[in-house]
């Protein structure tokens, strides 16, 4: 039982992931809606975001921020190597993540101009009148 | 300072169980500006995720970006177009 | 259609949950991630660039071009969504608005706004400035300083904040931004150095190539934030009117 449990904490951050990115995917393809279609989009991303972030989780370790700063460059660093490695997290894919939110945001006001846009020429937003509209 | 992973699972497990609630409910919720609502608390959440994971550049990025900006463009698109979506 | 993509969803969801069997265990200190480049960003960035937060070392110095070309895709997207949205002024007034007229002001709302927008801005200058120390940057600082004009947006109403905040000044000064990065990258070519090597701005500034390093990346954190702040103030304004620049949300 205790096996089992250990290797569930393990893993479920992948599972957890894995419903998100699942549920964003099936409402971009089957929702009716465009907005909805939309969030769906941010769904989809932001738990792309939680699997790089939850790569760069360092079991026993701080946020990648070390104390000596303000000019102190020059001070005697007192860890080692390997316990600065093994005492901060993994700064790299929060770096890309950080960059990838906000250029989400960009795509995300480009999403909503085209729903705005569409809104604008078809009278609606929902995907099966617009289809009917067109076929006119 | 350095973190307890045994005592972090159940919280971080709650907040993961409370996101794919608000995850759901965004797309449920047939009125756009309530979903737009519920979706900024989505964001709130996978912020407070962010931080527990240690990535606290990130977590700041989503409260002021996914919180804060991209629930005033919903809004400001719900506005403009009918409100009640069909599913 | 809903039959078709749950059938596609749990397929592909199938396969990624074989595939997590072989992923690394959650917080596993030996993570592939974990054992190769990052290593050298967290022993190296406070000798190399007197910059403690990591995060922000790496995001400026190390991988200064990628965030050069984000800062250009956010100022895409604004440029987009105005050539989107935006009607020119013989196609204006030709439909009815599905919205509701604004009626009034909110006396209580402008004087909260009022108080909140100067601390807000100048929150988000210490957060850009101070990026370096503490979680924080270019991009958040920019974000806080564009959604202080939308919160004062949202006060008045657009119109009034754009007498101040003039369309085309938008446009130009977030171009400006991404040339603050561009032209600091430049100007180290100048200067004998690589392009986004801020070592080279040692013999401008005055001081030794670290610490020219750390005011290098303060210079572009300045010019990510000019990008982020106005866009997101055009994004706002673009899609709270439809384009049309009248009264906003």
């Amino acid at each position: 039982m205790n096996e089992i449990l250990t290797a569930i904490i393990a893993k479920y951050n992948y599972w957890s992931f894995l419903i998100l990115l699942l549920i964003g995917l099936h409402a971009m393809i089957s929702k009716n809606n465009l907005v909805k279609k939309v969030i769906g989009m941010s769904i989809f991303q932001s738990a792309i975001i939680l699997f790089y972030v939850s790569i760069g989780y360092k079991k026993g370790a701080t946020i990648p921020i070390t104390e000596h700063g303000h000019g102190h460059a020059n001070e005697v660093v007192h860890q080692t190597a390997a316990e600065m490695v093994a005492g901060f997290a993994n700064p790299l894919p929060h770096v890309l993540m950080l960059t990838a939110i906000v250029v989400g945001v960009g795509t995300l006001g480009v999403a909503l101009a085209l729903v705005q846009k569409i809104h604008r020429v078809y009278g609606t937003i929902e995907e099966d009148e617009i289809l009917e509209k067109i076929k006119e | 300072m350095t973190w307890d992973a045994s005592l972090l699972w159940q919280f971080d497990f709650l907040i993961l169980l409370m996101v794919i609630i608000c995850a759901v409910a965004a797309l449920t919720f047939k009125d756009l500006i309530t979903s737009a609502v519920v979706f900024g608390a989505y964001s709130f959440l996978m912020c407070l995720l962010w931080t527990e994971m240690l990535a606290v550049d990130v977590a700041f990025t989503e409260a002021a970006v996914g919180a804060g900006v991209s629930t005033v463009f919903f809004l400001g698109t719900a506005l403009h177009i009918k409100r009640r979506a069909k599913d | 259609m809903k039959l078709l993509s749950l059938v596609i969803s749990l397929t592909l969801g199938f396969l990624l949950l074989l595939a997590t069997a072989d992923l690394p265990d959650w917080g596993d200190p030996q993570s592939p991630a974990s054992i190769h480049v990052s290593n050298y960003y967290i022993e190296n960035s406070v000798e190399q660039t007197s910059v403690p937060n990591f995060v922000t070392s790496v995001l400026a110095d190390y991988r200064g071009y990628d965030t050069m070309f984000e800062t250009i895709v956010i100022f895409c997207a604004g440029i987009t969504v105005l050539t989107i949205l935006r009607r020119s002024h013989r196609q204006k007034k030709k439909e009815v608005r599905p919205r509701p007229a604004r009626e009034g002001k909110d006396l209580i709302l402008i004087s909260a706004a009022r108080i909140i927008a100067p601390m807000m801005q100048i929150f988000a200058l210490y957060v850009v400035a101070h990026g370096h120390h503490s979680p924080g940057g270019g991009f958040q600082g920019g974000v806080i300083l564009g959604s202080s004009f939308i919160l004062l947006a949202l006060a008045y109403d657009l119109e009034t904040i754009l007498k101040r905040l003039k369309e085309r000044s938008v446009i130009i000064m977030s171009g400006i931004g991404v040339a603050i990065y561009m032209g600091i990258g430049m100007i180290c070519l100048f200067l004998g150095g690589n392009f986004l090597d801020y070592s080279a701005w040692s013999s401008v500034l005055g001081v030794s190539a670290v610490e020219a390093r750390s005011h290098g990346m303060l210079g572009v954190e300045i010019g990510v934030a000019v990008t982020v702040m106005y866009i997101m103030f055009s994004l706002y304004a673009d899609l709270s009117s439809g384009g049309e620049m009248d009264e906003g949300l």
